[in-house]
């Protein structure tokens, strides 16, 4: 009896170890915390900050988010001041040194990505929120996926040097289906390609190059400005003069602007999602193009 | 990058080389015209025309290269050494809080007792915070707040508000602050004017903590507790002295209580404000999260040679906001922080000659805010401040109040916002009610550091 409590406890203690061993990523949104199951497996552990359907801009310090960031191994960021109105006070409470800027824990998502609007000239608010670094919206498009596949590669193998050939399988299967995808979406998107569209707020210029769209305006003014009356007066003729089918928003913006548009111009609203969705059915990083792509080649076809 | 320069180089001196040639071939050609011989033209015209060709080839390449990815991927040089020298420089900003009053009290000044509170009829400046923030090195960070202000006779007054380290790589889940800050005595106290979701700070906090808050030159240690919701014990020690240890030591020489306060020199270690603080929170679910706090201040004050004060509090914080709300809104946010003073006071000769007492205070504020549509807060606070031993009713510190404040915010940005307030005030030793009306607005400018849950 004694020796059966005694190989059960061992057992337990095994498994609790091996719990232990999990390295813990944490990152600020889903997107990136689905890039790291696909490279780390079953040796990490990842959650993220926000949620997908959050706006990635306004997220509430949370006090339960320093908790989890002083736990982690690993901590992947957008950068490029896409968190930089919650993540800094919560690092500093953190108490973590293995996340703490230029540590080898920290990765950086935006790092090695071809970043697009970077202003040339100096930027002042009067422009509204433009983000001084560059657009941080560069996750929709699959090949920057691919650059953060392998900047967690090279992370986990500095921390996890055993496992290296196994993280190095794993970015290979990743970076091959992404590929096998983009032909794949970039098929369904060749009918499409110049098609002009709206965009909520400017976070699609990555998806927009990467699939042939040409985003011709915005629904808001300035970056993180509502829209007044006037402005939509305008964007009513811009749509009916250049014949713009598509308004693309994400499902965190008020529809009554993009309704007035619809009402107005008859262009099609579409809310597509800009990270994980579980309850649309996205759960892994490449779900958002199919759920997103899918979307937008079904409004065009019949048009 | 070196592609290019070489590219470019090649480009400058082939160009300068064929027109030299050009030249050479000018002069050249004059004495061989007179010769007639127009063969040798042609074949200065064949090589010019090569050399052009090879220019444009070079033209190309010098395009081709710099749409290659790596080149592209790169920021131009000039920017990024500028943004290199910039990023060390500290985030600055400024924020400006002003507000106009207007109030059936003429003495706003006794009404309205927070120092940063509107206290005249007129416009007040409330506060102008000038604030530096930066890693000092790769063990601590450093802030201060400067603030600037423009009392009732006019006078310009500056104040080193804040100017502290705090660690950020102690081990054992430890954290250090040092410095002039704001004790972390309960949610409100530690927070800056501008942050404030109402005009004034309320009743409890400018009669318990002081009118300017609980702060001073101190030390901080604080633990994140290792279970697994957030939870973090901290104690704070400072001086306890001046206005800003208004309970505690305060100025020698001021009036408090129908005591003169007299000049306590820290003798032990517990003459020093010990502030002891518990907070944990909770996330109900991905929509609601709780904070609860116990906070406490134990020191000597300066009514007597022996004579000490403690204060206890407990605080509580619940906010809602959807998961897709635009730019923060809408959200819902209950706020409510409960207070009790013992205030040994010492004797006094008088007149009227007073005994040693303990004065017993309590009082507390709940307010709830909601953030009901983009850009718009409308909030409503209560707030409530009762006294028991000595003679409450007699003292306009420590007499009864009850106050009612309804708001309306208009965020026009996050930098920028316009609030209007109305206080429904009784006063234990007033015949009626006061009524003020205020209007306030703020402007930020700069790179301000992100503010706590």
């Amino acid at each position: 009896m004694n020796k059966i409590l005694i190989t059960g406890l061992l057992f337990l203690l095994l498994i609790a170890a091996r719990a232990e061993a999990k390295l813990i990523i944490v990152t600020t949104t889903p997107d990136f915390a689905s890039v790291a199951e696909e490279i780390g497996g079953d040796n990490v552990a990842v959650s993220s900050l926000a949620k997908g359907i959050q706006d990635p801009h306004f997220v509430d310090a949370k006090p339960s988010f320093i908790r989890q960031l002083n736990q982690a191994d690993v901590l992947i960021e957008g950068g490029v001041d896409l968190e930089v109105g919650w993540l800094p006070p919560l690092l500093e409470s953190s108490r973590n040194e293995k996340i703490q800027r230029d540590n080898p824990g920290r990765i950086v998502a935006s790092k090695g990505v071809r970043l697009l609007e970077v202003p040339t000239r100096p930027i002042e608010r009067s422009q509204g929120d433009v983000h001084p670094l560059g657009n941080p919206h560069y996750m929709l498009d699959p090949e920057n996926g691919k650059i953060l596949a392998g900047q967690i590669t090279a992370t986990l193998c500095g921390l996890d040097a055993g496992s290296c050939e196994y993280y190095k399988k794993n970015l290979k299967a990743f970076d091959n289906q992404v590929d096998q995808k983009i032909s794949e979406w970039s098929k369904k998107m060749a009918p499409y390609r110049g098609t002009q569209i709206l965009t909520y707020h400017a976070s699609w210029p990555y998806f927009a190059e990467r699939f042939g769209l040409d985003v011709v305006g915005h629904v808001e003014p300035k970056p993180g400005i509502p829209p007044a009356p006037g402005y939509l007066e305008n964007l009513v003729g811009l749509i009916s003069r250049e014949k713009v089918k598509l308004l693309i928003m994400e499902p965190y913006f008020s529809d009554r602007a993009p309704n007035f548009l619809a009402q107005k111009t008859g262009i099609q609203v579409l809310v597509l999602y800009p990270s994980m969705a579980p309850g649309a059915g996205i759960r892994h990083y490449t779900d958002i193009f199919d759920f997103d792509i899918g979307k937008i080649t079904e409004a065009l076809e019949k048009k | 990058m070196r592609v290019i320069l070489v590219a470019l180089s090649i480009f400058v001196f082939s160009g300068a080389f064929s027109t030299a040639m050009a030249q050479e071939a000018g002069t050249d050609s004059a004495p061989k015209k007179q010769n007639s011989n127009s063969e040798e033209v042609k074949d200065l015209e064949q090589r010019l025309e090569d050399q052009q060709k090879q220019i444009d080839e070079l033209k190309a390449q010098i395009r081709t290269s710099s749409e290659t990815p790596d080149m592209a991927q790169t920021p131009p040089p000039a920017r990024a050494v500028g943004g290199a020298i910039a990023s060390m420089n500290p985030k600055i900003s400024l924020d400006g809080l002003f507000a106009a009053a207007a109030s059936t009290a003429q003495d706003l000044e006794n009404v309205e007792t927070g120092g940063h509170d509107p206290n005249q009829r007129g416009i007040t400046v409330q506060n102008v915070e000038l604030t530096l923030g930066a890693a000092v090195d790769p063990y601590f960070t450093g802030n201060a707040n400067i603030v600037y202000q423009i009392d009732e006779q006019g006078e310009s007054t500056v104040e080193l508000e804040e100017a502290y380290l705090t660690s950020t790589s102690l081990p054992w889940n430890l954290q250090l602050k040092g410095g002039q800050f704001f004790n972390q005595f309960g949610r409100l106290n530690a927070t800056h004017p501008h942050a404030w979701d109402f005009v004034d700070v309320p009743l409890v906090n400018s009669r318990f903590l002081g009118p300017d808050g609980l702060r001073g030159p101190g030390l901080q240690l604080a633990y994140l507790l290792p279970v697994p919701i957030y939870s973090e014990a901290m104690v704070g020690i400072q001086n306890g002295s001046g206005e800003t240890g208004y309970s505690f030591r305060n100025t020698p020489g001021d009036e408090l209580f129908g005591r003169t306060i007299i000049n306590r020199p820290i003798e032990r270690i517990a003459d020093m404000t010990i502030v002891p603080r518990w907070v944990a929170s909770v996330d109900l679910n991905d929509t609601q999260t709780a904070v609860v706090g116990l906070s406490g201040a134990f020191g000597a004050n300066g009514s007597g040679d022996h004579t000490r004060t403690s204060i206890y509090g407990a605080d509580l914080f619940y906010k809602w906001k959807p998961l897709t709300a635009e730019a923060g809104w809408p959200f819902v946010g209950w706020q409510t922080e409960v207070m009790a003073r013992f205030y040994e006071a010492g004797p006094a000769a008088g007149p009227p000659p007073l005994p040693q007492q303990t004065l017993r205070d309590h009082g507390g504020y709940t307010q709830l805010l909601w953030g009901f549509t983009r850009r718009w807060v409308t909030g409503l606070r209560f707030d409530y401040v009762a006294g028991t031993g000595g003679d409450p009713a007699d003292d306009t510190s420590r007499d009864r109040r009850f106050r009612a404040s309804p708001e309306l915010t208009f965020y026009s940005s996050e930098f920028s916002k316009w609030r209007l307030q109305y206080n429904f005030d009784e006063i234990q030793d007033r015949d009626r009610p006061v009524h003020s009306v205020f209007l306030q607005w703020e402007f930020l400018i700069g790179e301000h550091g992100a503010h706590k849950f």
